[in-house]
């Protein structure tokens, strides 16, 4: 077994839209010691399956374990590990930043930069709305942190595979 | 179509599944179901507690093959249920667990007797349900029912709602189960298994693990074919006792903490290992680094998470293991295997070596020896009764000294250790297997931690018979504190115990007591030939210790022995 790595996987895992079913996930996750860093859940086009992303960490054993795991619930009908395989990133980030007049142009700019809107202005706060993969966002937090961020909501990480060209 | 009320529907449900035998406790949320249940023509064994109902199904389960099922109410009822999950849980039994709920209106608000115990049993059920709509009753009963029996088998609960039992529904009867996010694989891969034939032929010191998969997949007769096929002998693991004849040549006896000499070190040595139906638990493998570390292992399981969990394997076969064995015998059968007994010969006489020097062991002296209590149960029973144990030094001696002949008639708490499992276990044995005698092998400690059930034993007439090896302590935690914290033995000082003799009296059953070893065999003779249940009470040396023993983490061949 491969204990040399720590590194993030992200697994997109199929479920039946049943009620407990984030509790079943979230309960294997906690009861085995395996490591969520970030899960976001939402229907698919079939509105009896959830997708569920979840972002986790550990070396291949522990990855293998936590996939045989999810596949072992009753309502996982299918998991997908983004390890290895190309897929494409995104996650989205919504961050109150101190915009006082004399950084508000220094905001914008970085707002520019980053391809990034701002959702809503107040007199001493903008909102801004980040989409991108994690690098993006650890990037845009790094500059903008300076100027004073007051709050921060994160999606954690959507993945879709990619089509072959 | 027919229309039924909830409980109706309920109860025709388990009739479909060939349901006759229901081990419960009534209470306000299920009474409903208790009023249209007496007048099925299913037998309900009324316990004296909820662990009781679903230890006995269990142990109904086991002894049977089938699935065991428990009825209780809301709240307490359903909590009580916990313990009795886990355990089935660990030891992949199936049952069904059905429980009252409060009203659907009621639920969140903190009811009488009301507990999430959808959210409590989630980590230590197979599958749960809560039944939300009286149209879906009948579904959901069908596929607790697949669930529990299928694949890896366990427990699944039912969550029933006490308005949903008054409701009036159509009721149809359901076909098939299918399940899109559900698919065990029971037929393993050929090629997998074909690559299992040349480490066969190739390995000099081969050896078969056995667990409770073998058991459980109905797979000793291959697995003792297999073995008699290549000549390679055979340890289980405690779940797999029964798996293969004990009385066989190539029989090693229990691996792991308390295996024996020759098993542990036939772990250790062997070049190959083929592990079948079993999951590398802890008090196995001991130091997992030094496990068989000088041997390919082939494992087979019916659970993909099973494999690789805890040691490293170089060929795994996900799949049934009673078929994944028959596939392998029939590819064997066009092998030239004539030379194995010469090929294996100087790995047998090693094995032989170590069973002659360091066989299991101990001395009767003036004080009843407890493995002396098991070893003449064994012989005036000739191996053939079905044993439960509770969990501690007595289940260890059980394993060690009562050779079952035949698969399911070991029932013990494998995995979870369940000390007050082996009575109302052995009264779910007995129920199912009303023509075998049914002996609970127990401890003085854990006799009474269900003891209680001795009642629904005597009322139903079941002619259990409990052995308990009184040493006066709780043995196995006083073990560990002699030789590891310093003869410190804090708080498992039992002095005060009932008079055993004049409880089972209490209970209008027979009640005897053995003081010197000459009483041994008397006691056990009368008390094994009685009508009705028996408890025989065995005053035994105090300090007796279970070897051997392995330090719990250390490699399974340091051995702590006579």
């Amino acid at each position: 077994m491969n204990h040399s790595t720590n590194e993030k996987h992200i697994l997109s895992v199929l479920v039946e839209n049943q009620p407990g079913v984030l509790a079943r996930v979230a309960g294997l996750f906690s009861g085995r010691g395996f490591n969520i860093e970030s899960l976001s859940v939402a229907e698919t086009t079939e509105p009896r399956v959830s997708r569920m992303t979840i972002v986790t960490k550990g070396d291949m054993g522990v990855l293998e374990q936590i996939k045989k795991q999810l596949n072992k619930l009753v309502d996982v009908i299918k998991v997908v590990d983004f390890t290895g395989k190309e897929s494409v990133q995104r996650e989205l980030a919504l961050i109150k930043v101190h915009a006082r007049p004399e950084n508000r142009a220094e905001v914008l700019r970085m707002v520019d930069i980053f391809r990034c809107r701002v959702i809503d202005v107040g007199t001493e706060y903008y909102t801004v709305e980040l989409t991108g993969d994690e690098g993006k966002i650890g990037a845009f937090l790094n500059l903008i942190k300076p100027m004073g961020i007051k709050e921060i909501v994160r999606t954690g990480a959507l993945a879709l595979g990619r089509e072959l060209k | 179509m027919e229309m039924l009320t909830g409980a109706e529907i309920l109860l025709r449900s388990l009739e479909e599944e060939g349901v006759d035998t229901i081990f419960g406790y009534p209470g306000g949320a299920v009474i409903d179901i208790y009023d249209r249940l007496v007048r099925t023509g299913m037998n309900h064994y009324l316990v004296r507690h909820e662990q009781g109902a679903v230890h006995a199904a269990d142990g109904y389960a086991r002894a049977s093959g089938k699935v065991g099922v428990c009825l209780v109410t809301s709240g307490p009822g359903a909590t009580n249920t916990v313990t009795g999950l886990a355990t089935a849980h660990m030891d992949s039994i199936p049952l069904v667990v059905m429980t009252g709920q409060v009203p659907r209106g009621l639920i969140g608000n903190d009811a009488f007797q009301e507990v999430d115990i959808l959210g409590i049993t989630r980590p230590c059920t197979k599958h749960n349900y809560i039944v939300t709509d009286v149209e879906d009753l009948a579904r959901i009963v069908k596929e607790a029912f697949y669930l529990a029996r299928s694949g890896r088998p366990g427990p699944v609960l039912i969550d029933l709602p006490k308005d949903i039992m008054g409701m009036t529904a159509p009721y149809k009867p359901n076909g098939e189960v299918n399940l899109r996010s559900y698919q065990p694989t029971y037929r393993p891969n050929l090629r997998q298994l074909k690559k299992v034939l040349p480490l066969i032929r190739e390995a000099r010191r081969p050896l078969i693990l056995a667990g409770g998969g073998v058991v459980l997949s109905k797979g000793s007769e291959e697995l003792t074919r297999l073995a008699r096929k290549t000549v390679t002998p055979v340890t289980t693991t405690l779940m797999g006792l029964g798996g293969f004849p004990p009385r066989d040549r190539l029989w090693l006896g229990m691996v792991g903490m308390h295996g024996t000499f020759r098993a542990n070190m036939a772990t250790s040595r062997c070049d190959l290992l083929i592990a079948v139906g079993v999951r590398f638990d802890d008090r196995v493998t001991g130091d997992i680094e030094t496990f068989a570390s000088n041997a390919e292992i082939v494992h087979i399981d019916i659970d993909p998470s099973s494999i690789r969990k805890n040691v490293p394997v170089s060929i795994p076969v996900v799949g049934d293991c009673r078929l994944a064995l028959e596939i392998l015998n029939n590819l064997l059968e066009a092998e030239e295997l004539d030379q194995m007994d010469e090929a294996h010969g100087p790995w047998l006489a090693q094995i032989e070596e170590w069973k002659s020097t360091r066989p299991l062991a101990y001395e009767q002296g003036d004080v009843i020896k407890p493995q002396y209590v098991i070893e003449t149960l064994c012989r005036l029973t000739r191996g053939d009764a079905i044993i439960t144990t509770e969990v501690g030094q007595n289940q260890m001696w059980a394993a060690q000294y009562y050779h079952v002949d035949k698969p399911n008639s070991f029932i013990t708490s494998g995995g979870l250790g369940c000390m007050g499992f082996g009575l109302p276990a052995a009264i779910g044995a007995q129920v199912a297997r009303p023509d075998k005698l049914v002996v609970d092998i127990a401890g003085d400690g854990s006799i009474q931690m269900n003891i209680q059930e001795v009642a629904t034993a005597v009322q139903y007439g079941l002619p259990v018979k409990v052995v308990i090896l009184n040493n006066q302590y709780l043995g196995m935690v006083r073990q560990f504190q002699e030789l590891f914290y310093d003869r410190c033995y804090a708080c498992t000082d039992m002095e005060c115990a009932p008079d055993f003799v004049k409880l089972a009296e209490a209970y209008g059953a027979l009640g005897l007591r053995a003081s010197r070893p000459e009483e041994v065999e008397p006691v056990l003779k009368k008390g094994l030939g009685a009508e009705g249940f028996v408890l025989m009470e065995f005053h035994v040396e105090k300090e007796e210790l279970v070897y051997p023993m392995v330090p719990a983490g250390a490699p399974i061949t340091e051995m702590l022995l006579v």
